[in-house]
């Protein structure tokens, strides 16, 4: 455990879950420092992306508590969660599909312009222009520019993924969570959307990245952490993970 | 203009003028041709179209725009009827204070229905919002009957108080004077139109309420509850609390129904508590889809489309048939009439149903659907001659990408 770090923005401190008899989780603790991009990796059914349902609210852990910039975010409902400043790309895109791509990334940004709820009953959509102009250009950046008037249905799994990505970008989350970003995306796509979370990096966003491509994640990662069967079993900078005996085994599936 | 496109301010004048000629465009027929039966320019019944629409409006603010399903709509259109009718009875026959009144307290009740039934969504939200309505009808005719007069129907009595009214004072459902039952007649040749006072006062409310709902439509609190139809959870991770837009939808169209409900009893002084009855909830419901849930023209279609059958098809009986089928031998003429006959007359709730069927298995977007797929054949041709070129101005934003 390295809890020691000074500049540590999210705690998850000791959280386990169960789902009946399964433990999806078992005493997980993470810290997650402040401009860094700490990796997830692990085998399927490790738990990664239940951990992210925790840290969102989307699940309350059995025990144990999350921690996020001294808020302490277990029994917090997911739109407190996210007005703290924590959004999150899904590993199945979540997605506004019955509307438009624009109106799929302007949406995000009236909550973290007005709050949680603010009835703008009386005001016209045209009239947001700089909602607009920064959806316009965050879809720019993301490559979907020229397809802002689709329906995002219509969208391909990776550019959902990627529209995706824009409706987080537009809130300027201090903690941005990201469950197998790229999964689903061409090479060439891959490679821009590494790009662009390095760009977010140089910024000083704090992201945790959950990824099975380990070109992403050793493109990307300050630290890794490997989960196998809910839990911790080996951490630290990506060149000692990727030696590590133990990672190589739970990868071979040997790991009991 | 008034906070809206210049699209859509033309689009606002133009449904305006619909509204005003209402009683010419909807009176084509001379009086003495043998389709004067269909004409529908009668006050009656454009009163009721206008009336209907209002409800509808409403009640797709909750169901076009976030997708949830209430069956229990009518109990705020019996609010409205009672709150005017009240209002007779202690005040005047001025029909404004109850209007006031009917808006205001079927918003309560929205409210407290819509607290509780809002906790649930889909199926269980129309369940609640049907027993909410089932309460309130048995309600009117049990505990309350001192303030629905049960049975019979709340009316105004002679030994009411009535403290605003004079000596002189309109013994009928009036504005500051302007006798609601009063019309002009005008005879252009062979036809007859009737400008009816009631009528217009219905229109003038359903076009500032339309205006009301064009407003919502286009606004970021119309675009998130599109965002919760399409998907309610992934706005509560994108740190919006969608209960309290919910909650304002369902109280905007609550209030909406009690309008209507008020000037149902504005136009005929009574109430009477089978208004609440689920089968009028359910009215509103196939008004909605029929025109097609979502657009904003559509439910108002819907409802005068309803309308129009109920009063029109419903008046067409044997000795109808008889005339028009006169001419061919008798025959044919047994055969055709005992074809025709049973989705006429009494029988035009099948006809409906029929038609209902048929709208939603082919348009589920309905008439709305109808329109814009004939639209779009039109419009084919010259789209081809010119080549595609990408917007420069969003459209999406500019027009209504999920509605109209
Ligand atoms: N809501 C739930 N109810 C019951 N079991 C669940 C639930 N969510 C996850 N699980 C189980 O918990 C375990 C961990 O699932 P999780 O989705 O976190 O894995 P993952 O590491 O994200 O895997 P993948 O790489 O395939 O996405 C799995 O066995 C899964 O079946
Ligand atoms: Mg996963």
């Amino acid at each position: 455990m390295t809890t020691t770090s000074h500049n540590v923005v999210l705690h998850v401190d000791d959280v386990r879950k169960t789902f009946g008899g399964l433990h999806a989780l078992s005493d997980i603790d993470l810290a997650v420092e402040e401009g860094k991009t700490h990796a997830i990796i692990g085998p399927n059914g490790a738990g990664k992306s239940t951990l992210l349902n925790v840290i969102v609210g989307r699940l309350a852990p059995t025990s144990g508590a999350v921690v996020f910039d001294g808020h302490i975010l277990t029994g917090k409902q997911p739109h407190e969660i996210n007005q703290l400043g924590v959004a999150r790309v899904f590993q199945t895109p979540e997605i506004f599909p019955d509307l438009p791509v624009l109106h799929n990334v302007m949406t995000p940004a009236f909550a973290k312009r007005d709050g949680s709820y603010k009835l703008h009953i009386w005001e016209n959509l045209l009239d947001e222009k700089t909602i607009q102009e920064e959806a316009e250009s965050i879809l720019q950046d993301v490559g979907l520019w020229e397809r802002r008037m689709d329906h995002a249905g219509a969208l391909s799994r990776g550019d959902k993924r990627r529209m995706e990505l824009a409706m987080c970008l537009i809130q300027h989350p201090r903690l941005l969570l990201l469950d197998e970003p790229t999964a689903g995306m061409s090479r060439h796509d891959t490679n821009t959307t590494i790009d662009l979370l390095k760009k977010l990096k140089e910024r000083g966003m704090t992201k945790i990245i959950i990824e099975h491509d380990m070109h992403v994640v050793f493109s990307l990662a300050d630290k890794i952490s490997v989960l196998a069967q809910g839990r911790i079993i080996a951490e630290g900078d990506p060149e000692d993970v990727r030696n590590d005996p133990k990672v190589k085994e739970a990868y071979l599936g040997g790991a009991n | 203009m008034l906070g809206l496109s210049a699209k859509d301010t033309g689009f606002l004048l133009f449904v305006t003028f619909l509204t005003l000629a209402t009683p010419i465009l909807l009176q084509p027929f001379p009086e003495t041709s043998s389709l004067a039966q269909f004409n529908a320019g009668y006050p009656d019944l454009m009163q009721r179209f206008a009336i209907y629409g209002i409800f509808a409006i409403g009640f797709n603010i909750l169901f076009g725009l976030t997708g949830y399903l209430s069956f229990g709509h009518a109990a705020f259109l019996g609010v409205g009827s009672y709150s005017v009718v009240w209002m007779y009875k202690l005040l005047s026959f001025n029909v404004l204070p109850g209007l006031i009144l009917a808006i205001v307290l079927s918003g309560v009740f929205a409210l407290l229905i819509g607290y509780v039934s809002l906790r649930r969504s889909g199926i269980y939200f129309s369940i609640l919002t049907l027993a909410f309505a089932q309460m309130s009808y048995n309600l009117a005719y049990s505990v309350f009957t001192p303030l629905t007069n049960g049975e019979t129907g709340l009316q105004v009595y002679t030994s009411d108080p009535q403290i605003l009214m004079g000596e002189g004072s309109t013994q009928v459902p009036n504005l500051f004077g302007l006798v609601m039952q009063d019309s002009i007649k005008l005879p252009v040749g062979d036809w007859l139109f009737t400008f009816n006072v009631g009528y217009y006062f219905t229109a003038v409310i359903a076009i500032f309420v339309f205006y009301i709902s064009l407003r919502i439509f286009r606004s970021p609190f119309g675009l998130i509850l599109r965002a919760i139809k399409t998907n309610r959870t992934r706005l509560s991770y994108a740190g919006i609390n969608t209960r309290p837009y919910m909650l304002a939808a369902f109280v905007i169209s609550g209030m909406y129904a009690g309008l209507a409900g008020g000037l149902l009893a504005a136009m005929d002084p009574l109430a009477g508590a089978e208004r609440m009855q689920w089968t009028a909830s359910g009215e509103v419901v196939l008004m909605t889809i029929l025109g097609g849930a979502g657009t904003l023209m559509g439910p108002v279609l819907g409802a005068g489309f309803i309308k129009y059958f109920e009063n029109i098809f419903s008046k067409i009986n044997e000795s109808v048939l008889h005339d028009w089928f006169g001419a061919l031998p008798e025959p044919v003429r047994d055969f055709l009439i005992a074809i025709v006959s049973p989705f006429v007359g009494d029988g035009w709730q099948l006809t409906l149903g029929l038609l209902f069927v048929l709208v939603v298995v082919f348009l589920p977007g309905g008439i709305m659907e109808g329109a814009r797929r004939i639209g779009s054949i039109f419009r084919r041709k010259p789209a081809a001659a010119e080549p595609a070129k990408l917007p420069e101005t969003p459209p999406a934003v500019a027009g209504d990408p999920a509605g109209e």
